[in-house]
């Protein structure tokens, strides 16, 4: 039996990241709040670089708890649409080269999302992850983390019930 | 507090309008009274969460439902100015209408000497459904000398 030869690395890094960037950049709300996705294998951290547009309490001063909660919210998505899409890609039942964003997958709908703000945020870059907790064919409950300089010490975290996006409607199917 | 009613909700209008978040997001304090507040944001294309469809995302949504809910807070005759969101959960029944303003209208039902209790909705102009619902604890920040001799 011989295996087939895997891909060169920047073949296989380019179209995971391409996709993840028409993911990302598609959404206007993710510009105006400064947030980026780094990614590790298929592992995605989400920052929010800091502006000072983001406080909500200017004497402290201390991040808005809206901010956080959109942070957190739009790491869920990403993280949810992600996984789904990933899984197109790698599988080959998406073709990442005719992905454009007229035909990206549809996002998840948020059903309900729950913020436990555990300390101030600080005046500067945060971090999250999303954990997937159960991905089922119409809902997926998504359990999320934020920190700043300490991975060990959140500053927030949340969960969050969505509507997933029919799998036969428009979206980058292929055959 | 000494504060009259009318001086209170003066200085939380003047607070509100101050948070950069808020001013940021276009929020406009609408009305404000004892233990509640109404807040509009008006759509805007940087807040879209959704390019396929236009509509304003959920965090956004969120971010007002949290600063109505504090200026609720804040505005509670039994409540100093002062307060930070403990939790907040938002249900989202439908997607705000692409175009339309959303108004919030937060009410503080309770508060007990380090928690305020809020409840509020979200509308477009569809004033019979809502958009979306929260409920939400946020902190009742106490002077510390104050709190020694109370």
């Amino acid at each position: 039996m011989t295996r087939p030869r895997p891909e060169p690395v920047q073949v296989v890094k380019e179209r995971r990241d391409r996709a993840l960037e028409l993911l990302v950049k598609g959404v206007p709300y993710a510009r105006f709040m400064g947030i980026e996705f780094d990614r590790r294998g298929d592992e995605l951290t989400a920052i929010m670089h800091y502006n000072e547009k983001l406080i909500g309490n200017p004497f402290l001063p201390a991040l808005h708890g809206g901010a956080i909660a959109s942070f957190l919210e739009m790491t869920s998505i990403i993280g949810l649409s992600w996984q789904t899409l990933w899984d197109d890609i790698e599988s080959g039942r998406t073709a990442a080269e005719d992905l454009s964003p007229e035909t990206m997958p549809r996002l998840p709908k948020t059903i309900d999302f729950t913020v436990d703000y555990l300390r101030a945020g600080l005046p500067r870059d945060a971090y999250a992850r999303a954990r997937v907790n159960r991905s089922g064919r119409r809902y997926a409950s998504v359990h999320v983390e934020a920190w700043q300089d300490n991975r060990d010490k959140l500053f927030a975290q949340a969960t969050g019930h969505f509507l997933m996006p029919s799998r036969n409607g428009n979206g980058a199917r292929v055959g | 507090m000494t504060l009259k009613a009318g001086e209170k909700a003066r200085i939380a209008k003047q607070f509100i309008e101050a948070i950069p978040f808020s001013k940021a997001l276009g929020m406009n304090l609408d009305d404000i009274g004892d233990g509640f507040a109404v807040i509009s944001m008006p759509w805007n294309e940087d807040l879209v969460g959704d390019p396929q469809s236009g509509v304003i995302h959920g965090g956004a949504v969120s971010a007002l439902m949290d600063t109505c809910g504090g200026a609720a807070v804040m505005s509670h005759p039994d409540a100093p100015a002062g307060t930070a969101t403990i939790d907040l959960r938002i249900d989202y029944m439908r997607p705000a209408t692409p175009g339309q303003r959303i108004i919030a209208r937060a009410e503080c039902y309770n508060v007990t000497r380090s928690v305020g209790f809020v409840r509020a909705s979200a509308f477009d102009e569809d004033e019979d459904r809502p958009v979306a619902t929260a409920a939400g604890a946020f902190t009742v920040e106490r002077p510390k000398e104050k709190e020694a001799k109370a």
